[in-house]
């Protein structure tokens, strides 16, 4: 029987000889060229959001403008787009039979499919991040960042914090592309896995600004995807960081496990 | 792999979905070296048990085994030795059949990346290998699914309509190559509702209607059960009609008109032995034999007979594989 490494290999072949990975891939890649040639273009900056009012003192505050605006749906949708086809699209093509008459076990082709997906969300992310980085210090250079405490770190250490931040952004990531691969493995149909995992990802937001549900907020998916913001404070506060470990382990594991199930159980009547 | 194990051995096969009954209790028994053919019309099942058969749906009652393996217990390892395709061969369209090839050959590995190349100069792909398969033809897909199938070697062969939507040239290149197959060893289950692909291929048929088997057994059985009769010219036909109505064991004699295409002749029926003695009364008669020919009913009469009349009677309970070969459930 393969090994799993192999299997998970095939699977990002698999990916990169399709077009929609490159969609997702280039707007991750493209939105912080934009933001960056805008402020090329532009006199101003975003004051109205958290490092907002720095990106022209350092470019190491465009990657935290980026992750802010892109928690709200870009990267859900990024994330969702390649993990809530993963599975539906075997459906679509018929070729779920294909592979699982083969010496491979379903259970292994399910972790494969999720590392795959992982690893898609992982890649558009440190491309996002790598490219603002890049773009920001071409625009603003490399110099000290002030932290959300108006305290200033070096840019070496500013840099090693934006690291760990792209990390921290991944563990709210990977909770919605369990969801988006539930929801791949149960529709059969990648549309609606697409657009439904982005649709919690909205609602879950919107629970936040609603009356009387405040209480709720630490909990949610998506409040997570502000967990970062932690190490950028003096001194770093790890608390958000800690709490988003268990509340997106809470999100992604039981989807994962209902996903898993239904793969390895299900009837493949298609194609 | 149990050497012993028979290469599928199926009992009590059912799936239901809701209220449909798709498979109503199939008990399959295929041998080593067995070509068998699973005949039915269009919705009579036969798809549905061979995705049970594969461990692609799980069936409702009953158990599936493959050389002594049931796929939904031993998961990818009951498919050792085991290959082939249930309805269309599907493939990624974004990949080239080569491609293709190479992704089934990593989930089998044991070597199947090094028989890519002969597998598909079987199917004679190897011109269109660097293709994608998005452009392929149904043919082609059918063909890449063949050699999909080659790259594990396999002991058991699932067929599910391989000549379907084939040209003539590709319908005789598949049997072709399923004949060889069978000579080289491998055990063949094929679907299917084209008669004379199984009367030029199989050994063994069962015949399937509203999702249950109402024959199991060896072809020259269900021909002697559908019966034929024996055609007789001869140079004096009164004279020869005066000696086959004294013969014993001669039944339904009656005189045959003349058509366009035959001449006209004496028609009866009776077993090999009674015709054999027709033969020297006729002769010690001062009868000269012109014509003495067995007129079989074909595969094809037989399976309209099984599967027509389902639609006007209620389906009987399945045969099972220790019926006689040839017994009629119906």
């Amino acid at each position: 029987m393969p090994t799993l490494r192999t299997v998970y290999a095939w699977e990002l072949r698999k990916l990169m000889a399709q077009k929609r990975t490159y969609l997702g891939l280039g707007i991750a890649v493209l939105v912080p060229l934009i933001f960056a040639i805008a402020l090329l273009l532009q006199s101003g900056q975003p004051e109205d959001v958290a490092f907002g009012r720095y990106v022209r003192q350092s470019g190491l505050a465009i990657p935290p403008v980026l992750l802010i605006f892109g928690s709200i749906w870009l990267f859900p949708l990024i994330a969702a787009l390649v993990a809530g086809d993963i599975v539906a699209a075997e459906d679509h093509n018929g070729t779920l039979k294909t592979i699982l008459t083969r010496s491979t076990d379903r259970s292994r082709i399910f972790v494969a499919k999720a590392l795959a997906a992982s690893t898609y969300a992982f890649v558009a992310l440190a491309a996002m991040g790598i490219v603002a980085l890049i773009a920001g210090v071409a625009v603003s250079g490399l110099h000290p960042l002030v932290t959300l405490s108006g305290t200033t770190v070096s840019s070496g250490r500013g840099l090693l914090l934006i690291v760990a931040s792209l990390l921290v952004y991944m563990m709210p990531l990977l909770g919605i592309v369990a969801i988006a691969l539930l929801l791949s493995v149960v529709t059969h149909n990648s549309a609606a896995a697409v657009v439904g995992a982005l649709m919690i990802s909205l609602i879950l937001q919107l629970v936040t600004i609603l009356p009387g549900l405040g209480a709720l907020q630490p909990y949610l998916l998506t409040t997570q995807f502000n967990a970062w913001q932690g190490f950028l404070r003096t001194p770093v506060d790890y608390s958000p960081v800690v709490r988003a470990a268990w509340v997106c382990t809470l999100y992604a594991v039981p989807a994962l496990g209902v996903a898993f199930t239904s793969f390895v159980r299900r009837d493949v009547t298609g194609g | 792999m149990s050497a012993d194990a028979a290469p599928v051995h199926a009992r009590g096969l059912v799936k239901r979905y809701d209220d449909v009954t798709a498979v109503a209790g199939v008990d399959l028994t295929v041998q080593a070296g067995d070509v068998y053919g699973y005949l039915g019309p269009n919705g009579a099942g036969k798809t549905t048990v061979l995705r049970m058969l594969l461990g692609l749906i799980r069936p409702t009652a009953g158990e599936a085994r493959l050389f002594g393996r049931d796929p939904l217990v031993d998961g990818a390892r009951a498919l050792e030795g085991v290959a082939g395709f249930v309805e269309e061969p599907r493939f990624y369209p974004y990949l080239t059949g080569r491609k293709n090839l190479e992704l089934l050959a990593a989930l089998d590995g044991h070597g199947a990346q090094g028989r890519i190349g002969e597998a598909l100069d079987i199917v004679e792909m190897t011109d269109r290998q660097n293709h994608k398969v998005g452009g392929y033809s149904h043919g082609m897909r059918q063909r890449l699914g063949v050699a999909a199938a080659l790259l594990r070697k396999p002991k058991l062969l699932l067929l599910d309509e391989p000549a379907t939507g084939l040209d003539p040239a590709g319908m005789r290149d598949m049997r072709a190559l399923v004949a060889r197959l069978s000579s080289e060893g491998t055990t063949v289950l094929l679907s299917s509702h084209l008669m004379p692909e199984v009367e030029e291929l199989c050994n063994r048929v069962a015949i399937v209607r509203a999702g249950r088997i109402v024959y199991e057994g060896d072809l020259i059985s269900l021909r002697a059960r559908a019966g034929g009769h024996w055609r007789l010219r001869t140079t004096g036909d009164d004279e020869a009609l005066r000696v086959l109505r004294a013969q014993r064991g001669l039944t339904a004699v009656e005189r045959e008109a003349d058509t366009p295409s035959a001449a006209g002749a004496l028609r009866f029926e009776g077993d090999e032995a009674a015709v054999a003695a027709l033969s020297v009364a006729l002769v010690e008669s001062g009868v000269g034999l012109l014509e003495l020919t067995p007129v079989r009913a074909t595969l094809e009469d037989v399976f309209f007979t099984l599967t027509e009349d389902a639609a006007e009677e209620p389906a009987p309970p399945p045969t099972t594989a220790a019926d006689d070969a040839g017994a009629l459930a119906a």
